[in-house]
């Protein structure tokens, strides 16, 4: 199995708090990986450091090495805005710009330089097919994206990360404030989006987690506790503690 | 007299209380604009508009002071606008938070409650004196520049901050550099809230006489200004030396100065609320 992340030693510090501690673990290619955990164990902040987008918070400070490709990414040769277009991110809560359907979608290819018509109009048709939102939408792609609801905003923002065609699509609770339908419609886009990207997904619902995820790493208190396919961490944890969370005792 | 009935009349008189409260601005303004009106709406004429001030108050006009003033707003905003957006700009998006920034902020709110007359001061000194501009439009533009920065400043900031981290963060996400994030979705976001905020001061700074009397516009003007470098007067100084005049029909010249003054300020006023509505965007929470 083919890693495309190896993250070495990695302590995280907001401030003087120790946030992550002595985390090591592989990213598997083309799979889905879950972060799984209580509230404040530091799966969030695993993930943002992934994408550097960590850097706009004062005062961190990251030791241990990752590696994306055999690069470390916080090595001074690497400039966090190329990484973070070759790894996009979709947010807890949607957040679509009050621009129109195509205009966020065609954002980030945009700003990166690509301004042909023909481009645009494939990637905007492609992406949107890609999210199963292009149905829906394709009468009013020109309408503000506000006017979607939330589930359709959430998907828009996945088609608007995969327009940037990045490797890795880093997830920080997709569907935590959407709806059990939008959910699951989220979930089955996740299971065909992985063909061509590397998801991580943080959650915290262990349902969606063993629903979806092909590993899962269950963090405690900022440690990696286990970390194995989904299937061993939900049917034989080695954990005592692991056990005990998934199967509800605490969380 | 049972509690609920206490209740429900005690809460009648506050309703009564806050009702003659906004009454009161009301009906002020309403007698001021009548006295107004009365006294100068058969003075307004076009030559009125086109004529040079006169020791007749048949002849007296507006012309100089009209065009004056249009320099000066016009000057004033393309001086303030850009280097009010641009501070609001670093101490929002770039700066890092530190003592110094913090002292930089308060100091702008501070600077924003100095008298007018004050910058009047500090205007003659450096721009009419120092830097040798003189008593022309371009000296007055400068001071009122300074005084109206720091409220241009602070409403920026505020239509800053008003920016949802979260749209900054998918910005960044999708491989943006700040300042493609600034332009691309934090400006677009913020700008009615900054436009709103800099043509009001920009109104404020129409209605100032004071800084720009110590400045040295003057008040009685025979020329019309050409290029920013010229003598000029603006129209508040033009009213209040009709005001002070003894001849008692100068008192309707003056009030007829004020309409038009009211005019524009009204003008520059629904140009701002014109803007917020057309390009406000409500972002569903």
């Amino acid at each position: 199995m083919e890693n495309i992340i190896k993250i070495e030693n990695l302590n995280f510090y907001y401030g003087n708090f120790l946030a992550l501690k002595n985390i090591n673990m592989d990213i598997y290619k083309n799979k889905i990986t879950a972060f799984i955990g209580p509230s404040g164990c530091g799966k969030s902040t695993l993930l943002r450091t992934l994408n550097r987008m960590n850097d706009f918070i004062e005062n961190i400070k990251v030791e241990g090495n990752i590696y994306f490709k055999g690069q470390n990414i916080y090595s001074k040769e690497v400039d966090p805005v190329e990484l973070r277009r070759r790894i996009g991110m979709v947010f807890q809560k949607p957040n679509p710009f009050p621009k129109t359907i195509y205009e966020n979608i065609v954002y980030g290819l945009r700003k990166n330089g690509v301004n042909k018509k023909e481009i645009l109009d494939e990637v905007v048709e492609r992406t949107l097919k890609a999210v199963a939102l292009y149905d829906e939408v394709k009468d009013k792609i020109y309408k503000s994206a506000l006017e979607l609801s939330g589930g359709q905003q959430q998907r828009l923002c996945i088609a608007r990360a995969i327009a940037m065609q990045p490797e890795v699509v880093l997830m920080d609770e997709p569907t935590s404030a959407l709806d059990p339908i939008s959910t699951l419609k989220i979930e089955e886009l996740l299971l065909e989006l992985k063909k061509d990207y590397t998801i991580i997904i943080v959650t915290h619902s262990m349902q969606q987690a063993a629903r979806i995820s092909d590993w899962t790493a269950f963090f405690l208190n900022g440690e990696l506790i286990e970390y194995d396919t989904t299937e061993n961490i939900f049917e034989n944890p080695r954990d005592k503690r692991t056990e005990d969370y998934i199967t509800g005792r605490f969380g | 007299m049972d509690i609920t009935k206490r209740r429900k009349f005690k809460n009648r008189i506050f309703h009564v209380l806050t009702f003659l409260c906004t009454l009161f601005g009301v009906i002020i303004l309403s007698v001021l604009l009548f006295s107004i009106l009365s006294k100068g709406i058969k003075w307004l004429s076009l030559n009125f508009l086109t004529n040079f001030p006169s020791r007749f108050p048949k002849k007296a006009g507006i012309y100089p002071a009209l065009l004056g003033s249009l320099w000066l707003i016009f000057l004033t905003a393309i001086i303030s606008f850009p280097i009010g957006i641009g501070t609001a700009l670093y101490l929002e998006e770039y700066a890092k938070e530190s003592k110094f920034t913090d002292f930089i902020k308060l100091n702008i709110a501070n600077l924003a409650g100095v008298p007018a007359i004050i910058y009047g001061m500090l205007g003659l000194t450096i721009f009419v004196r120092l830097l040798g501009f003189g008593r022309s439009i371009i000296s007055g533009a400068l001071t009122m520049s300074l005084l109206i920065l720091p409220t241009i400043i602070i409403s920026s900031q505020e239509a800053l901050k008003s920016v949802p981290d979260s749209l900054k963060q998918a910005s960044y996400a999708l491989g943006t550099t700040k300042w493609q994030t600034i332009t691309g979705v934090v400006l677009p976001y913020a700008l009615p809230g900054i436009l709103t905020g800099t043509i009001l001061s920009i109104s404020r700074a129409l209605g100032e006489a004071a800084p720009l009397i110590v400045v040295g516009a003057f008040a009685y003007v025979s020329f019309i200004p050409k290029t920013p470098f010229d003598q000029f007067t603006v129209l508040p100084i033009q009213i209040f030396n009709w005001a002070s005049m003894p001849k008692k029909e100068f008192q309707n010249v003056a009030a007829a100065g004020i309409i038009v003054l009211l005019i524009i300020l009204l003008g520059i006023n629904s140009i701002a609320i014109i803007l917020r509505n057309k390009y406000q965007i409500r972002i569903k929470d």
